[in-house]
C-alpha cells in the first residue's frame, strides 16, 4: 500500500463523518472501496457499474480514457460514486493521503445530494438500482447466448438504442408502457421516442426487452445528467468546508488548498460544473439565511432551475461569463455579463445545461408504414452528419421508412430515411 | 460509520470482451478504407517491415447532437467584449452531449495506428476471401517431404518403436499388478516383470508436405515522356499490389524490373519506382527484354511467371503488330499476363489495346484500364478473377 495505512483512512473519516452530522447533511450508509488505476478506469468505462451489461462501447470507452492518461491529456478522477443506498465510492490505492480525505468529504456531498435531491428521490431507487444493473447484464447475456439470437443482432439493436438513448422521457416519470390507447403516437409516447419504437417498431420480444433496458438506465441517469453543476458544485463546496475544520497538519493543508484550486479553477471559454456549482453555492451560503436556503435548493432545484433563479448578474459579473457564436470559422463573443447582458448569458446557459444540451427528436405519426418524426427546434440545428447517421438507427428499431423535419440554415426540410438506409435530404 | 474494503487486487478484466469487440471494429473499419490506404504513394517502395502510420476514424456513437450554430457560454477572464473574435472552429461538430462548451472539444476521435505493410497486405488480401483451394493451385512445386512424429499407436514397425512410452506403460502395468497383489494378500515380490506386447508403443508418423513455389514478378512499365506524374504514380500502386500479392502468396518471390521507351532495359527497385525519362515508346522492346530475362534466368517449367505490363497504350503505330506476337508468345509461357492501360485523359482504349483486343484470346491475358487512384483496387480484384479463372 502507498504512504497511508487503511488504519489512517478511518481515523479522518471519523472526523470527517462527524463534520458531515454537525453540519446537517443526510447520507446514507457510505462504503468505500479502494481499488487499482486500472480498476479505476474500468468502473469509469462501465458508468461506475461494477456489472454491467457488455457493450463495445464501454471497451472504446476503456481504450479511449487510459489513451487519454498515457499522454497525459486529462487527470485520473480521484474518486467515482455511485447512486446507491449503500452509497459506494472508490478510492483509487495509489493516491496521497490528502487526496483521499479532500475526496472521502466530497463523497459525503454527493451522498448527500443523492438522498435529497428531489430528481434522484422521485427517479432513482437508491436501493435497487445496483440489482437492476445486474437484471440487466444477465438478461442481455442471455439473449448474446441464445442461440437463436447471439451476439450479431445483440449489438444491432443495442447499437441503435445507444444512440437514441436520450431520446425518452425527460422528466423522469417512469409512465406505464401499456396498449390501452389508440391512434399512431399516443399521447403518452409523444414526448418518448424510445418507447415509442419499443412499442410500435416491428421488433421481436427480447429487442423491444433491450431497448427497454436502455432506456431504464436513461432514467437512472438522467438525474445525474440535469444536475450536474449544482451535485459537483454542492460536493466541492462541502469537502472544502470540512476540510478547512478538519485541522489538518500544515503541509496536508497546503495540499489541500492546491488540489482544491485545481478542481475549481475556471475552464477558459467553456463551463467548469465544479467551478460554477461551487462558486454559485459559496455565495449563496454567504447571504441572509443561506445555509438553510442552499440545503432547500439542493433539495429542489435542478441546473437549469438553478441557473434561471440564482445566478445574478453579480455572480454573472464575477465569474466573466459571456455568450458565444460561431460565425464561419470563428468563434465569436455575442454578448458579456454586463448591465445589458447578462440576463441573455443566463438564459442561454440555462438553457443548454443538462439535457438541455441534446436536442429533442419527436414521433408525430405515421403514413403508409413510414414514421414522421420531428426535431423540436429552438434556434438551435441539428449537425447533420451525425442527424444522418442516426436516422439509420431509427430505421433499423422501426422497420421501415423513417422521415425527420428540420431545420437547415432556417429552411425547413426532411432528412429522408429508406429501408436500404439511403439518406437524402430535401424540402 | 463509513465500511473500508480494500479491492481484491486480483480482479478479472471485466473489459477484456468488450474492448477486443472494439478492437475488431476498428479492424474492420480498417479493412473497408484500404483501398485508399493502398494507393497513399508514401507507402509504395517501403520495405516490408517497415511501419506506416494511418488515421483511422474511430467507431462513432452516433446520437442527435447540436451543430455548430448552437453556440454556448464560456467563463473568460473579464476581458470579453461583445464581437471579440476568441477561437476558431476545426471544422469539428458541435458540442459532445452533457457539455455545454465548445472551441476545442476532442469532436472526433481519430486514431493513429500502426501497422507493417505485412499486416496490411494481410487486411488486404483476407478482405478479397480468396477461398483455400485457390490458394493451392499457385503452390504447385512440392519442395519438402519431411515425416513428422506426432502421437503414438500401439500398432507398428519396429524403427518407429517409442522405448520411452513403451517403459511407461510396462511400469503401469506393473504397478497395478502389484496393487492387486497387496490386495489379494499375496507376498510373494515377483523377481521380473517382462514386456508385454501390450506396453508397445509405436510413433505415429505423419507425412509432412510442404509445397512450395517459385514465382518471379515481371514489372513491365512504359517510362516513355508521355507517362507523367500521375500516370507513373498510378502504375506504382498498381505494381505495389501485384507485388505484395505476389509476395504474399509464394515463398520465394523474385521481381525483375523493366523500364522501357524505345529500348528497354532492366533496372533495380528504387529506380523502377522513382526515375523518370523521356521519348518515344516501343512496347515491343519492353516484351522483348521480358523474353531475354526469362530465358537466362528462369525457366518457365519451374517457375510461376507474372508478367505485368503498366503503358498509357501511346505505342508507335509501326510496333504494333510486333508487340501483339510478343504478348501471345508471353502468354504461352506466363501463369499470368496483365496489362494496365493507364487513360488519365479519356476512358477510350488506345490503338494498342484494341489491337489485343482484338487478336488476342488467351485465358490468361488480361486487361485492365485505370483513370484515376480509385480504379486501382478494382482492377486489382480484376486481374485475381481472371488469376483464378484462368489456372483452373
Amino acid at each position: 500500500m502507498a504512504a497511508y495505512s487503511l488504519d489512517e483512512l478511518e481515523y479522518w473519516n471519523d472526523k470527517i463523518e462527524k463534520l458531515v452530522w454537525d453540519a446537517g447533511l443526510d447520507c446514507y450508509e457510505q462504503h468505500f472501496e479502494i481499488c487499482s488505476y486500472e480498476d479505476m478506469l474500468c468502473y469509469e468505462a462501465y458508468v461506475g457499474m461494477p456489472s454491467h451489461y457488455p457493450h463495445w462501447s464501454f471497451g472504446k470507452a476503456y481504450e479511449r480514457q487510459k489513451t487519454f492518461y498515457k499522454y497525459n491529456l486529462v487527470g485520473l478522477p480521484y474518486e467515482m460514486v455511485i447512486n446507491s443506498d449503500p452509497c459506494i465510492a472508490y478510492l483509487m490505492r495509489d493516491n496521497t493521503l490528502l487526496i483521499h480525505i479532500l475526496t472521502m468529504a466530497h463523497v459525503y456531498g454527493h451522498n448527500d445530494f443523492f438522498k435529497n435531491n428531489r430528481l434522484f428521490k422521485r427517479d432513482t431507487r437508491a436501493n435497487l438500482e445496483m440489482e437492476m444493473f445486474k437484471a440487466h447484464a444477465n438478461r442481455v447475456r442471455e439473449y448474446i447466448q441464445d442461440p437463436s439470437i447471439g451476439p450479431d443482432k445483440v449489438e444491432r439493436i443495442l447499437d441503435a438504442a445507444h444512440g437514441l438513448k436520450f431520446q425518452t422521457c425527460r422528466h423522469g416519470e417512469r409512465k406505464k408502457i401499456s396498449e390501452e390507447e389508440e391512434g399512431t403516437v399516443p399521447e403518452r409516447l409523444k414526448d418518448d421516442l424510445l418507447a415509442f419504437l419499443a412499442e410500435k417498431g416491428k421488433l421481436a420480444e427480447w429487442e423491444r426487452d433491450l431497448i427497454h433496458i436502455v432506456r431504464e438506465e436513461t432514467m437512472y441517469f438522467i438525474p445525474q445528467l440535469e444536475t450536474k453543476i449544482m451535485n459537483e458544485g454542492w460536493a466541492s463546496y462541502w469537502h472544502y468546508q470540512i476540510l478547512n475544520q478538519l485541522e489538518l497538519p500544515q503541509g496536508l493543508h497546503l495540499e489541500f488548498l492546491q488540489r482544491h484550486h485545481l478542481v475549481i479553477r475556471p475552464h477558459q471559454g467553456q463551463i467548469n460544473p465544479y467551478f460554477l456549482g461551487f462558486k454559485m453555492f459559496e455565495y449563496l451560503d454567504q447571504q441572509p439565511g443561506g445555509r438553510e436556503k442552499i440545503m432547500a435548493i439542493r433539495s429542489e432545484d435542478r441546473d437549469q432551475s438553478f441557473i434561471r433563479r440564482y445566478l445574478n448578474q453579480e455572480l454573472c459579473e464575477k465569474l466573466h461569463l459571456f455568450s458565444y457564436s460561431v460565425q464561419g470559422d470563428d468563434i465569436v463573443v455575442t454578448e458579456v455579463a454586463n448591465e445589458e447582458g447578462w440576463k441573455t448569458v443566463r438564459d442561454n446557459l440555462a438553457n443548454a445545461v443538462g439535457l438541455g444540451s441534446i436536442p429533442i427528436i419527436r414521433p408525430v405519426g405515421v403514413e403508409d408504414g413510414t414514421l414522421l418524426l420531428e426535431h423540436v427546434c429552438d434556434h438551435r440545428e441539428l449537425e447533420l452528419n451525425y442527424a444522418q447517421e442516426t436516422v439509420k438507427y431509427i430505421v433499423d428499431l422501426w422497420g421501415g421508412k423513417v422521415n425527420l423535419r428540420v431545420k437547415i440554415d432556417h429552411n425547413p426540410k426532411i432528412i429522408s430515411c429508406s429501408e436500404g438506409k439511403i439518406v437524402n435530404i430535401h424540402d | 460509520m463509513a465500511i473500508f474494503k480494500d479491492g481484491n487486487t486480483n480482479s478479472s478484466d471485466r473489459s477484456a470482451w468488450d474492448r477486443k469487440r472494439h478492437r475488431q471494429l476498428v479492424e474492420e473499419s480498417i479493412k473497408k478504407n484500404l483501398g485508399d490506404i493502398i494507393a497513399e504513394e508514401s507507402i509504395i517502395g517501403q520495405s516490408k517491415d517497415k511501419k506506416i502510420k494511418i488515421p483511422i476514424r474511430g467507431i462513432k456513437e452516433y446520437q442527435f447532437i447540436y451543430g455548430k450554430n448552437a453556440g454556448g457560454t464560456g467563463s473568460g477572464e473579464g476581458q470579453e467584449a461583445k464581437g471579440q473574435v476568441i477561437g476558431k472552429t476545426n471544422g469539428q461538430p458541435g458540442q459532445q452531449p452533457g457539455q455545454g462548451q465548445a472551441g476545442n472539444n476532442p469532436g472526433e476521435d481519430v486514431y493513429e495506428t500502426e501497422i507493417t505493410i505485412e499486416e496490411l497486405t494481410s487486411y488486404l488480401f483476407d478482405d478479397l476471401q480468396l477461398p483455400d483451394m485457390e490458394r493451392k493451385k499457385f503452390a504447385q512445386i512440392e519442395s519438402e517431404r519431411k515425416f513428422k512424429r506426432s502421437s503414438f499407436q500401439r500398432k507398428g514397425i519396429p524403427p518407429h518403436l517409442n522405448k520411452k512410452r513403451t517403459l511407461s506403460e510396462k511400469i503401469k502395468r506393473q504397478k497395478m499388478a502389484q496393487r492387486d497383489k497387496c490386495d489379494s494378500e499375496e507376498n510373494e515380490s515377483p523377481e521380473r516383470i517382462p514386456f508385454h506386447e501390450n506396453d508397445l508403443r509405436y510413433c505415429r508418423i505423419k507425412e509432412d508436405t510442404r509445397r512450395h513455389s517459385n514465382a518471379v514478378v515481371i514489372c513491365i512499365m512504359d517510362t516513355s515522356g508521355s507517362m507523367d506524374q500521375t500516370k507513373k504514380y498510378l502504375a506504382r500502386s498498381f505494381y505495389f499490389l501485384l507485388y505484395q500479392f505476389v509476395r504474399w502468396k509464394y515463398e520465394h518471390v523474385e521481381v525483375a524490373f523493366i523500364a522501357h521507351t524505345t529500348t528497354a532495359q532492366e533496372v533495380n527497385e528504387q529506380e523502377f519506382f522513382h526515375r523518370g525519362e523521356t521519348g518515344g515508346t516501343y512496347i515491343s522492346s519492353g516484351y522483348e527484354k521480358a523474353l531475354e530475362i526469362i530465358e537466362q534466368r528462369y525457366n518457365p517449367a519451374i517457375w510461376n511467371i507474372y508478367i505485368f505490363h503498366c503503358s498509357d497504350g501511346d505505342n508507335w503505330g509501326e510496333d504494333n503488330a510486333k508487340a501483339v506476337a510478343l504478348v501471345n508468345q508471353l502468354c504461352t509461357i506466363s501463369n499470368l499476363f496483365g496489362y494496365g492501360e493507364i487513360t488519365t485523359s479519356s476512358m477510350y482504349g488506345s490503338a494498342i489495346s484494341k489491337e489485343y483486343e482484338k487478336q488476342i484470346h488467351l485465358e490468361n491475358f488480361i486487361m485492365v484500364m485505370m483513370g484515376d487512384k480509385t480504379d486501382i483496387w478494382p482492377a486489382f480484384k480484376k486481374i485475381l478473377d481472371t488469376e483464378s479463372g484462368g489456372n483452373s
